[in-house]
């Protein structure tokens, strides 16, 4: 199983890189699988443990244009045991990846919030990187409710 | 018009005290997946990156993707070390590259 | 002619005739609504989401403040062949405009009717700056009624107590009352009579204009009322409104005056 998960993100490494910086048409949604690799990605082999990171998200959204999240993360953020990065994502987007953030003892506190786009009802994934060079996760699923009245895109 | 942007650094810290920055920058982010009323796809158009630095030293950096809803809105926090200033750079497709700077006093 | 002359079948069909005229009429009397009292007026702020209100709580979150940013800088800036700015004959908007955009629509006496602010805006770049006009629901259109909304949050919705206006808010509510579109449904059906009740998982809200222009999640962006009505029209499924018909001042008037004694939001935030 590792093996093909490395092999995957390989490829998807080289493809990524040859893309440069076209868009890549992806399919109009993505799955859990295409959400696993992009994490792959970020994450390489290493173990993701679930743990010390906080994803608060409503699990009742009234649109999904604009969703308030909030990620935290428990640690001491000194020179020796600090947050090195956080990283978003989402299983049904059309591209899973929603957000990267590099952070370091300078930062003083792990957390970080903005609003994000959820294209429907689904599974949102916060995972971190310590400076210890472990990696954890938190997910979220979430439910998305439509307008009432739909509307041209005027 | 310029993209407008709206960013709050308190004026003043005392040293050593953790910070809230919070950035808002006006920007479609125009996700690259819609198509316009007679079927043709619309271009990608986003912010990609925001970096933030503090007297020069970059303190925070992030990169961002279509998910990220319109008008980029990110908190996060620094170490209030010293007086000076804090420098927003937001870079994204097209050639998009917009800076902006707030002052912060330090005791 | 006595009823014994008629075929038995033609006078049940004019006794049934006659008595869905009747209910006819009396629906379109129903259809008249009764206000809704000022204690029972509720902004759709009440019902959003704890993060949608903190969105528009916090000036440094609301994405609206962008246009608002841009409309205090059109504030300031000369326009036009007379080079004037609005501070160079109104000051400072934090001081003169205040409570302004709670009375709009009103009277304007050359026009002869009701005009929004958008309007009024426009009437001023024309005759006083020698500019032309912003197009509606242009950014700098929508940034300066932004701008000018802010002045007012908190302010009390107060159409100007002026006889000339009456007929057109009669006529504002004509429209609100009026059945329209493939969906047959007159705003007031949702709007008054089942206000509150669930639609689709939302909740049916009164439609008081608390907050234009607003920041719409919908939108991702800042619109007017105007743009709103029209979304509302297209949903029933009728022809909407071209902007700047005077149908829409009509029922913006009739809206505002429907909701007056509510606190001005703008710059709003809504899903």
């Amino acid at each position: 199983m590792p093996d093909r998960f490395s092999a995957i993100s390989a490829t998807r490494r080289t493809f990524m890189a040859g893309a440069g910086a076209m868009l890549v048409v992806r399919p109009a949604q993505a799955t859990p699988a295409s959400m696993a690799a992009a994490i792959r990605q970020v994450a390489g082999d290493a173990a993701i443990k679930p743990g010390k990171i906080k994803l608060s998200i409503p699990p009742l959204v009234e649109n999904g244009n604009a969703v308030a999240i909030t990620v935290t993360v428990e640690s001491p953020m000194t020179a020796k045991d600090y947050v090195k990065s956080i990283h978003v994502f989402t299983e049904k987007n059309p591209q899973s990846n929603v957000i990267s953030t590099k952070l370091g003892p300078r930062a003083g506190k792990a957390e970080i919030s903005t609003r994000i786009r959820l294209a429907d009802t689904q599974q949102v994934v916060a995972i971190c990187e310590l400076s210890d060079g472990t990696f954890w996760s938190d997910k979220v699923d979430v439910i998305l409710t439509l307008s009432a009245c739909l509307e041209d895109p005027i | 018009m310029v993209a407008r942007t709206l960013i709050n650094v308190p004026a003043k810290a005392k040293r050593g005290e953790v910070i809230a920055i919070k950035s808002l920058i006006s920007h479609i982010m125009e996700n690259g997946f819609r198509h316009d009323n007679v079927g043709k796809p619309i271009p990608r158009d986003i912010i990609t990156s925001m970096v933030c630095t503090y007297n020069g030293e970059e303190i925070f950096s992030t990169t961002l993707y279509p998910a990220i809803a319109a008008n980029p809105f990110i908190t996060f926090y620094t170490v209030a070390t010293e007086t000076g200033t804090i420098a927003f750079k937001w870079t994204g497709d097209n050639g998009f590259v917009i800076d902006a700077s707030a002052k912060i006093t330090v005791e | 002619m006595s009823v014994a002359a008629i075929p038995r079948r033609l006078a049940v069909s004019a006794i049934l005739a006659g008595a869905l005229a009747a209910s006819f009429l009396a629906a379109s009397l129903l259809a008249a609504h009764a206000e809704i009292p000022l204690n029972e007026r509720r902004s759709v702020y009440e019902d959003m989401s704890a993060d949608n209100k903190a969105m528009q709580d916090d000036d440094t979150a609301n994405p609206a403040m962008l246009s608002v940013l841009d409309g205090e800088a059109l504030w300031q800036a000369k326009a036009g062949s007379a080079q004037k700015s609005c501070a160079d004959c109104h000051g400072d908007a934090k001081d003169k405009m205040k409570g302004v955009a709670a009375h709009y629509p009103a009277f304007d006496a050359a026009a002869g009717r009701p005009v929004n602010l958008e309007q009024r805006i426009n009437l001023c770049r024309e005759s006083h700056q020698n500019a032309t006009p912003f197009s509606f629901e242009s950014k700098e259109l929508l940034a300066l009624t932004a701008y000018l909304g802010l002045q007012s949050r908190g302010e009390p919705i107060a159409p100007p107590d002026d006889p000339r206006l009456k007929p057109f808010i009669e006529q504002g509510r004509a429209l609100y009352d009026q059945r329209q579109g493939q969906l047959n449904l007159s705003c007031g059906q949702c709007h008054d009579d089942n206000r509150g009740k669930s639609l689709a998982g939302n909740k049916v809200p009164q439609a008081h204009p608390t907050g234009y222009p607003i920041y719409r999640l919908e939108w991702q962006g800042v619109g007017s009322l105007q743009r709103r009505l029209r979304n509302c029209m297209i949903g029933m499924r009728a022809e909407p409104y071209p902007y700047g018909a005077t149908e829409h001042v009509n029922m913006e008037l009739y809206l505002m005056w429907r909701a007056r004694g509510m606190k001005l939001e703008t710059p709003a935030v809504r899903p």
